[in-house]
């Protein structure tokens, strides 16, 4: 393999309101060869935290051509434990490197006294858990020097602490650090299948305005113990028929935002990525559309 | 009282650790009932994902004792020892000590320096990058003998009593090749470019390899590796690092003093 060449200039850095892809290192060389035309790449930031190597060097390549928005799914934002500084450290380290036009972290927790647990854990939603989250988020934003934006989470269990609805956690962490929020769409199907409420209730609730970016991702199906229907956040299959249609009764609210198709696991072709990403900008292009006719 | 956000996570993370504790009480269903099987995905997500991770990094290990054996395996470990970071591309620094004295791997005494391989190979591949020299041009040899060399950051050693690297080498392709010649190895790794490249050093070249990183000056390092292996040729043994990509840059006293 030889060295990619790099012409050290840059795409401007802020993300459309278009249709982006998951990074996946399955892609680079398609991506490399055909420039397809897609918003903005979004990557894991922990996959790109070693000093050098070939990742770095698929990244700055892309990163020439395309917006690139940072996914942080290690920092363990809810952890009742102070965030870790190290970590920290190399996410401002790596802001730095690439100058995303995006950040973004979850609502949830993944880190305890014995290490990394690799999951998105569900918080309860308390006072307490309010004041944690805020007082991180604060900490996030003043080390890395600019917004974030915290996505609701996908969860199988309720914790029996919680006593605030989470469109209202979420509205409330926004108006107290300033953050904005990325709505994934998936999470909210499963998570309103798993813990019963009404998927449109929800979006009808959420804090639309303080929205800067969508997620979309396939689910798998199971069943708990007395046979109810399970949906599992798998992200390895295409967006759901019911998924589509909680965005587009959500961009109604919101307008066009950039949107990102994630698929992570059993990683398809890129033709099959892309496909899902052009259905998401024709979505967006008949809001945008409709917008434009509102507004004349 | 209900529970503190730190002692509800302490119960959690335990409870995901340990398959024979039941889920915590606090954990429940949308009717308010106990949830154990649907904690059981995180549980699972948990474990599934770190033996993913550990497979991800180790795949020669895996292709050695075959990947049933090996899920197990990693499995055991992950119960033992979670990752210290979220970067996962470092998980697994204490899995060859874990092979080593992992009671069923037993008949297979070189796995473990394999995997030690592989925790080498995965450093040198996310090191820094780094320019590398490839000629001694400009440099007499009366200067040589006394300078400095600063080793490339990916350079990385292995050594064990098997012959790990033609092991290693042999298990990139489909079919595996046993290695022609069993007998101990040293192994350099480095990364001059994108390519991780492994290279087999005899006593004296890797006894002089690894003073020279340590920051001896080159007639010292010499000396050593001449203890170690009369027939040694420094020159050889220089030109050979070189060839590698393992030396970023050579420090002359004289220039040095200038400085």
């Amino acid at each position: 393999m030889k060295p990619l060449e790099r012409s050290n200039v840059r795409v401007n850095a802020s993300i459309p309101a278009r249709a982006g892809v998951g990074l996946k290192p399955e892609h680079y060389r398609d991506i490399l060869e055909e420039n397809p035309d897609v918003g903005f790449f979004e990557v894991h930031a922990e996959n790109y935290m070693g000093a050098g190597g070939p990742p770095h060097r698929y990244l700055e390549a892309i990163r020439e051509r395309y917006p690139l928005s940072l996914h942080g799914v290690g920092l363990s934002i809810g952890a009742a434990r102070r965030l870790d500084q190290a970590h920290l450290q190399r996410l401002k380290e790596l802001v730095r490197r690439y100058e995303p036009g995006r950040f973004s972290e979850h609502l949830a927790w993944s880190t305890h006294e014995n290490g990394f647990l690799n999951d998105l854990l569900p918080l309860p939603y308390t006072e307490e858990t309010l004041h944690i989250v805020c007082e991180h988020i604060d900490q996030v934003q003043a080390s890395v020097g600019c917004q974030m934006l915290l996505e609701n989470p996908s969860v199988y269990v309720l914790l029996a602490e919680s006593v605030i609805p989470e469109t209202e956690f979420l509205r409330e962490i926004a108006i107290r650090t300033g953050c904005g929020l990325l709505l994934d769409v998936n999470n909210v199907e499963v998570s309103a299948t798993n813990a019963a409420y009404d998927p449109i209730a929800y979006i009808n609730a959420f804090p639309i305005e303080h929205v800067g970016e969508f997620h979309l991702a396939g689910f798998a199906e199971a069943e708990d113990e007395a046979g109810e229907r399970l949906l599992i956040d798998a992200h390895g299959s295409p967006v759901e028929p019911s998924v589509w249609s909680l965005y587009r009764q959500v961009l109604r609210r919101a307008g066009a935002k950039p949107t990102l198709i994630e698929w992570d696991n059993d990683v398809p072709s890129w033709s099959v990525l892309h496909n899902e990403a052009m259905k998401a900008d024709l979505v967006l292009r008949e809001v945008g559309e409709r917008e434009q006719a509102n507004a004349a | 009282m209900p529970l503190s956000l730190s002692e509800s996570q302490t119960a959690f993370s335990a409870a995901l650790l340990a398959p024979e504790i039941e889920a915590p009480a606090n954990v429940i269903r949308p009717d308010g009932r106990r949830a154990d099987r649907r904690f059981a995905i995180y549980r699972n997500n948990v474990a599934v994902s770190l033996i993913e991770a550990l497979q991800a990094n180790f795949p020669v290990t895996c292709k050695l004792v075959g990947e049933a054996f090996f899920r197990a395996m990693a499995g055991e470990f992950a119960r033992v020892e979670i990752p210290r970071s979220p970067v996962l591309s470092e998980y697994g620094i204490g899995f060859p000590y874990f092979i080593s004295s992992f009671r069923p791997a037993q008949d297979l005494p070189y796995l473990a320096d394999v995997a030690a391989v592989e925790v080498a190979w995965n450093q040198a591949y996310h090191a820094a990058d780094g320019a590398y020299l490839s000629s001694l041009e400009g440099l007499n040899e009366e200067e040589l003998a006394k300078a400095i060399c600063t080793p490339h950051p990916s350079v990385r050693f292995v050594s064990s009593p098997f012959p790990v690297c033609a092991i290693w080498l042999g298990h990139q392709a489909e079919q595996f090749s046993p290695p022609s010649d069993w007998k101990p190895e040293s192994v350099l790794l480095v990364r001059p470019e994108a390519e991780v490249s492994l290279h087999v050093l005899q006593p004296g070249e890797f006894a002089f390899a690894q003073k020279l990183r340590s920051g001896e000056r080159i007639e010292e390092a010499a000396i050593i590796a001449l203890g170690i292996d009369p027939s040694f040729d420094p020159g050889a043994g220089l030109i050979k690092l070189l060839r590698a990509g393992a030396v970023s840059s050579i420090r002359t006293f004289e220039s040095d003093e200038g400085e």
